[in-house]
């Protein structure tokens, strides 16, 4: 009876087997866990990308404002508050630009908006505009005299 | 034994999770080409008046939870005989503004924070499973709905940008306003900053006034020796900032 070199063999290859299928069946896990779109970019999740640039603004940006208001652009240039933007004192107005008609924005106090700013700090830039409003104006709220859009264009009281 | 026959069974399976394994691409947005842009931030310390609108606008914009901040605002004296140890305070963020200073004389000034947004950022390093990165275009964002909270990052940032957000139990931080800016806008708090104070830079856009003003001006990073590539750029800041 002639013994074959290879008579065991069987053993090996069943084992080759059940090596294969583990590695298949990891394959098929780790496909259906990491998400189709991981590796496009880098080592992260390359949707991620675009889910967060489709998040909703808030603030609607100078530009939109002054789409409409020509006439608060046309004030404000060349005074002191030429730089400031719409949405800094008016606040988050993206829902007013989606539908004027149906949002309107409030009217800001100046009596408490004014200060945030220019209320007298020791930290504060030497050369910006700073004022103790207690002392400043007695009580009286700032657009009684300053016109919020041009404060030293247009003073003596509220323009429009 | 393996077969010709067993063999022929598997590979249809073999080929199913290859298609799998090779995922598909999908469409990037819309009239936005990331690799066109490098995002960056200046910082004037000479126009910061400690107003705080620009870590309400980034409350507003963004929902951070009250109490946690992605962008705030400190004030710091030095006294004149103690350089390296200034008196820091950010009352709430800087939010609401700040009360009269306690301290007399020395040297007083506003510090904007935020994220560096850093080239090689320490806090992308160590997120183990991918869900904090850097962008094409220079942002480092996180993956809200990967992320696992483990706070690694919030270790790693040697800034201290990052905040585990106490209902979501993700880690979040500065976007740049990455849904702005891809949208051709401004960031909230630049928008609203009253002084420009603060201004995004686009590092890729030659036409961005960025680049005359690091040309003309003394510009510093924090932390400069930690190399992490950071890229929100202060103009005239002291060096007692930390």
């Amino acid at each position: 009876m002639q013994v074959s070199k290879f008579k065991d063999a069987g053993h090996l290859v069943r084992l080759a087997i059940a090596f294969a299928v583990v590695f298949l069946v990891f394959l098929l896990i780790r496909a259906h866990f990491i998400p189709k779109s991981f590796g496009q970019y880098g080592h992260y999740r390359g949707d991620a990308l675009a889910e967060l640039s489709s998040k909703p603004v808030s603030y609607a940006g100078h530009q939109a404002c002054e789409d409409c208001h020509g006439n608060v652009v046309s004030m404000k240039t060349g005074g002191k508050h030429t730089g400031v933007n719409c949405e800094a004192c008016h606040g988050t107005l993206a829902k007013h630009v989606d539908n004027p008609a149906l949002v309107t924005p409030q009217l800001p106090d100046t009596a408490l908006l004014c200060p945030s700013c220019h209320e007298a700090n020791i930290a504060k830039p030497k050369n910006f505009p700073q004022v103790m409003s207690a002392r400043h104006s007695g009580g009286a709220v700032c657009k009684s005299c300053h016109q919020p859009h041009s404060p030293l264009l247009q003073p003596g009281g509220e323009q429009s | 034994m393996i077969t010709r026959r067993k063999l022929l069974m598997l590979l249809p399976a073999a080929a199913l999770a290859w298609e799998y394994v090779l995922a598909g691409t999908p469409e990037s947005a819309p009239g936005y080409n990331r690799n066109q842009h490098w995002w960056g931030m200046l910082l004037d310390i000479d126009k910061c008046i400690g107003c705080g609108s620009c870590v309400r606008a980034c409350a507003n914009e963004n929902d951070v939870p009250e109490g946690y901040f992605r962008t705030w605002v400190e004030r710091y004296h030095v006294s004149d005989w103690r350089q390296e140890v200034p008196q820091v305070d950010s009352p709430n963020g800087g939010k609401n503004g700040f009360p009269p200073s306690e301290a007399q004389g020395g040297k007083n000034f506003f510090v904007p924070k935020m994220c560096n947004h850093c080239v090689d950022s320490p806090c992308t390093q160590v997120c183990p499973v991918g869900a904090t990165f850097h962008t094409p275009d220079s942002v480092v964002l996180v993956d809200d709905t990967y992320c696992l909270g483990c706070r690694y990052c919030i270790q790693a940032c040697p800034y201290g940008c990052r905040f585990l957000h106490p209902i979501r139990r993700t880690a979040q931080k500065c976007t740049l306003c990455y849904h702005r800016i891809t949208r051709g806008l401004t960031t909230a708090c630049c928008e609203n900053c009253p002084t420009g104070a603060r201004q995004l830079a686009d590092l890729k856009n030659p036409n961005d006034p960025i680049h005359e003003f690091l040309k003309t001006h003394s510009v510093q990073v924090l932390k400069p020796h930690l190399a992490t590539g950071a890229k929100a750029f202060y103009h005239d800041l002291d060096g007692s900032v930390r």
